[in-house]
This record gives C-alpha cells, structure tokens and sequence, in this order.
C-alpha cells in the first residue's frame, strides 16, 4: 500500500464522516424547529388569555387592543411562528409573568444549581452502577444477579419524589445526618461571592470559604445519592447487557485459553468493549435526570430549573414554562446528538460499517 | 402412549397438535409455563390481581368513606391503629379508605392512557411502516420531536396548557406515551410489508386501508401490548408525579401522588399521612415492573435489555 492510497482513504473516510455528521446536524435542526413548534402551539391552546394576564380584567377596550397588538396577536399565526422563532433564536424566550424578568435570564440564574445536582447524581450513577451490572454480569442467574435486579426493580418503581420525602424524614429529622432542603444554610450564605458562577461548591472552594463549601456539599449529598440511585438503576441494568454480550464473544474464549486472569478479562478485554455503547448510556441517564430533577428540586427546595419550572407552573406563568419546556427539550436533543457523534467516534465498528 | 387416557396437560404440550386451536392453546400453555416459573413475575402478578380486586370491591373494602372525614377536634391525624389502619390525615378522613378508593383513579389512567396511547402508536407506525417514503419520513419526524422531550416535562407542559385535572392529566400522559409504541409498530411493519401474503392481498386488489387494518395491524398488536406492559409502572409513575405537583386528580379525590403531596405538610410529626400513598404507588408500580420484566424473559428469551 502506497502513501498516496492511504491518504486517499484517510480522506474518503473524513469525507464520509463529514457528511454523517452532516446529516446528523440537519435532521438535529429539524427536530429543534419541531420542538419550537410544539411549544408555539402549546402556547396558542391555552385558555388563560396572555393579553388578560398582562393588562389584567378591569382594563379598557382600547389598552387591551394595544397589548393584543403589541404582542403580535392580530397577525396570522404562521408569521407569529416565525417571529416566535426569531426571538428564540436570538435568545428571547418572553418575559415571565412572575418574575418580570426576561425568561432567559431566570434560567441562566437557576440552571447551575440543576447541572450541579445531576453532575453529582450521575456521577454516583455511573460509579456505583458499572460496577453493579459487571458483577450481576458475571453471576448471571446467582444470587448477585438477582440482587442487582431487585434493587433496579425498586429504583424503577418508588416514585422519586415519595422517596425524596422519605429521605429527609429519615436522614434529617430522625437521624440527622444530613442537613434539610435547600442549596446552603442561611448563615453561610453571605459568605459566597454574589457574583458566582452559581456552581455553589466551585464558588465556595474559589473564595476560600471552607466552611461553606462543607455545608453546600452535605445539602448535596441526599438529591445527588436520591439521583444517582436512579441513574444507577438504568446504568447497573445496561452495563449487564452490554458485559453479558461482550463475555459471550469468542475472544474472550481466546483470552481464557491464553490464560489471562479472569479480573483481566472482565476489567480489561470485555468491560473495554462494553464501555462503547455506555458511554451513550451515561449520557442518556444524563439528560434523564434533568427530567428527575422537576421533581427532586420540588421536594428539595432546590433553587434549580425544575423548582423554577413547577413554580411558574403553579402560578399559571405560561410563558416562563414553555421556556422551560423548550430549553429541557433542546439539552436532550444536544445530549442525544453529542451521544450519537461519541459513539461513532469511540466504535471503529460504526465508523467502518459507513462504507 | 396412546393406550393411557390423555390428560389436559398431555394435550395441551402435545407435539402433534390436531387442530389450530390446540398448537395455539399449547403454545400459550407453554409460555404460562414459563412464566409461572418465573418468582418476580409471579409476585407481580398477584399485586396487580390485588389491585384489580380492591379496586372492584372498594366499597366493600374501605371501613370509612374516602371524602368525609370523622370529627375533626379528636380523629384528625391519628397514628396508625386498629381502627384506622394507617391512620388519618389533616382532615380526619382514613388514609386505608383513600387508598382502597384511589386505587380505582389509578386503574382508570393506565386502562385510558392504554387505550388512547396505543391505537394512536399503531396507526402512526403502520401508516408510516406501509407506505414508506414521505409519508414515513414525516411520520416519524413527528414521532421523534414527541420522543425528544422527557415525557414529564411534555407532560406537564399540556396539563400546564389544558388546565389541571385527572382528564387532562390522561390526555397529556396518553400525548406523551404513543412515540415509542409508533416506533415499534414501524419496525414489525417494516419486517411484514413485503411479505408474500400482504403482496397477495394487494394483487386481489385490497386496499391499503384493508391490508394495514386486516394483515399489518394483527400481526403488530401482540409486541406492542407487551410493551405498554411495561409502560404502565412508567404511566402511574408520571401520573403520581402530576399528582403530586397539583396538576393530576383535584381534591378531596383519593388520588395518590395528591395524597403525598398534602402529607408533606405534616412529614416529620405525621410520617404516616405522606408515606402510606407512596407505598401504594411503589407496590403497585413494582409488581407491574416485575410482571413486565417477567413478561419479557418468557417471551423474548434474548434479548436481554
């Protein structure tokens, strides 16, 4: 094989991805412009009149006409759509009715406190849950096994937020090991800079205030093991699919006769093989605990995107919610797309099987 | 052999099945078979019988009524006692008697979301299995917009539009449950669309109508019911969760996930009133789960995901 044909097929092969990855982003788009959609036409059934809500009911005929005008309602509902997309492609999701903030701003001000809280739940997920599923693999049909899959069972089934209750009822009141809801004491609270990043372990550890950085990591630990419980239920159940498969291929038979130790080849020649498709695993549980996290923070008083979506769900703050909605539905998109490129990155199988 | 009389069993795993009833009965025999072997799903079985009976036999079931409490200067938020099970709530009214009557809002949201999810699942992936081409690729363009928001937050998204309430909270789990159901529909389809005997149908000059309602839907039905099997502990679970958030059954309905979230007030001194609810909700949507995951090891020895 010559210099020149190997860089012909380095660039076929560059090509080829090119264009996958090409083909990925277009068909990202469209499910993007679908979920604004969505929510457009979310927004047009609901039965709370927006122009009501802004003017409230005892005002007259001709302020009501001018809101009805000034939010663009007397033009026809494709042209709404499209101007509905530009301001959100710009950035603009509307104003909350609760807060008067732009819906942009209060979400950049409370998604820290979610990505904080499901980093450290998938992190106990994965960490917890590979280890799990490698074990029920291994034991397949033995008393481990079974174990493993009663407690994903039960993970699967105990509603996240009864069992959030039932955790501080336990850990707090009872035995009071761990601090109750909320993000940090209120005596701490001073103590971190107000211009933070918001990542409030990050802000605590950058200014030096220790203290603080302990109590934001106790009030951490019930959601984030809450969480990751969860995610490890998913995870433990995958990774035993995934090892069970790998462990049946016949090199792990080659490796046998060679006579490779039994942890080598489970930690080394299956659990390399199964990590592939885990990784998409990981990401999926990822973006699942988002959705965890609407009820988690509820139960929590976590100041978090999902308390910020059930409060303006309470309140009848429509806009606030469809900005919410959109912008859980576009991480999940992006966190499904960033899978997909992963794995054809991490598998040779996937990046062959294109030609 | 065939000297001894035969027993119902003999002729149920018989090999030789005489007629098409017996292959079929045998067949399902043999699938109850392993099923019954099967302890975890067994278990779920029996919960879900449970379930089904307390609901039916509710008024028999609950000492108290649901919605009208007893004297509320002496009987409220009593502990659990022999003459309240688990005791009472804030408003003096048996905990035991709500959940035996809420158990009944919760059978009717899976059997509803059940029966608008899946027919609308079927007819989306058959249509879109059938015909291929545009029709498919808008079809499940569709389908994959659905499939790209976590179902709770859709989910809530519609309450939050339709206004709260159990009818809604069905309409919108039943929006947000079909996605999957259509996918799968679509794959079967795509597997029986060039089948000889579909071809045959359309050389007689059966319309697509026909042969998608006569040939494609039969043949898809029976994977589809298995898995909004094991859907429905993800179904009570959403529902419980807009319950809980204020958004699914109204009170005084002795709706579940309601219930926890009206205890939540008295957690630390009255653990009782939040805590029994959410064990209902945990059996119950573990003994789907184990009759789900039972469900898919007898019948689908392979795959093990």
């Amino acid at each position: 094989m010559t210099a020149a044909t190997m860089t012909g097929g380095g660039r076929i092969r560059a090509l080829r991805l090119f264009r996958k990855t090409g083909g990925l982003i277009v068909s990202v788009a469209v499910t993007l412009l679908g979920l604004l959609l969505v929510t457009f036409l979310i927004g047009r059934v609901v039965p709370v009149d927006p122009v009501l809500a802004m003017v409230g009911d005892r005002a007259s005929q001709s302020t009501y006409d001018a809101a009805y005008h000034q939010l663009g309602l007397d033009k026809p509902l494709v042209e709404q759509f499209l101007i509905y997309v530009k301001n959100v492609l710009s950035g603009d999701l509307g104003e909350s009715v609760l807060t008067k903030n732009p819906i942009t701003t209060d979400i950049r001000t409370v998604f820290p406190a979610t990505l904080e809280l499901a980093t450290f739940g998938v992190l106990i997920g994965t960490l917890v849950g590979i280890p799990l599923g490698i074990w029920a693999a291994v034991r397949k049909g033995r008393l481990a096994d079974q174990a493993v899959r009663v407690i994903g069972l039960i993970g699967y089934s105990a509603p996240i937020f009864w069992l959030g209750l039932m955790g501080l009822l336990l850990f707090y009141a009872k035995l009071g090991w761990t601090p109750g809801p909320g993000r940090i004491d209120v005596t701490y609270q001073y103590d971190l800079p107000d211009d933070g990043t918001g990542f409030l372990l990050y802000d605590a550890a950058m200014a030096g205030e220790w203290e603080a950085f302990w109590n934001v990591a106790a009030h951490l630990v019930l959601p984030a093991c809450l969480l990751g419980y969860y995610s490890m239920a998913y995870i433990s159940r995958m990774t035993r699919s995934f090892m069970l498969n790998e462990l049946a291929q016949e090199y792990i038979i080659t490796a046998r006769v060679k006579g490779a130790p039994e942890w080598r080849i489970i930690w080394v020649h299956a659990l390399r093989n199964a990590a592939v498709p885990l990784v998409t695993v990981v990401a999926l549980s990822y973006a699942g605990l988002l959705e965890g996290s609407v009820l988690t923070e509820t139960v929590f008083a976590w100041p978090g995107l999902g308390m910020y979506l059930t409060n303006s769900l309470q309140n009848a703050d429509m806009p606030a919610v469809l900005g919410c909605t959109l912008v859980i539905g576009t991480i999940f998109v992006a966190i499904n797309l960033l899978s997909d490129l992963l794995y054809n990155v991490l598998d040779p199988r996937v990046r062959r099987r294109g030609k | 052999m065939s000297d001894t009389p035969m027993t119902r069993r003999d002729w149920l795993l018989s090999d030789q099945p005489a007629s098409r009833n017996q292959a079929r009965l045998g067949q399902f025999y043999r699938t109850w078979l392993a099923f019954r072997s099967n302890t975890l799903a067994m278990v779920g079985l029996v919960i879900i019988g449970v379930l089904v009976l307390t609901a039916i036999l509710a008024p028999l079931i609950a000492p108290y009524d649901p919605l009208i409490g007893g004297d509320l200067r002496t009987e409220r938020l009593l502990s659990p006692s022999l003459s309240h099970l688990m005791g009472t709530d804030e408003q003096a009214r048996d905990i035991f008697s709500r959940l035996v009557w809420g158990s009944q809002i919760t059978l009717v949201v899976v059997a509803l979301v059940a029966v608008i999810a899946t027919p609308l699942g079927i007819l989306v992936g058959t249509v879109a299995g059938y015909f291929g081409g545009w029709v498919d690729t808008v079809l499940m363009r569709v389908t994959d917009i659905f499939l790209a928001f976590p179902r709770l937050v859709l989910a809530l998204a519609f309450v939050a539009a339709l206004g709260p309430g159990i009818q809604n909270a069905i309409i919108a789990i039943a929006i947000t449950s079909w996605p999957p159901y259509a996918r799968l529909a679509r794959a079967e389809t795509l597997t029986i669309r060039e089948s000889d005997f579909i071809n045959a149908a359309r050389l007689q000059g059966a319309s697509s109508a026909r042969i998608i309602w006569g040939h494609v839907v039969p043949l898809c039905t029976s994977s589809i019911i298995i898995r909004v099997t094991l859907d429905m502990a993800g179904i009570i679970l959403t529902a419980a969760g807009l319950g809980f958030l204020g958004l699914g059954a109204q009170p005084p309905q002795p709706e579940w996930g309601a219930m926890i979230a009206s205890g939540r007030r008295f957690l630390i001194d009255q653990w009782w009133v939040a805590t029994m609810p959410g064990l209902a909700i945990f059996v119950v949507s573990l003994g789907f789960n184990f009759l789900g995951d039972g469900l898919r090891d007898v019948l689908d020895p392979k795959g093990d995901r």
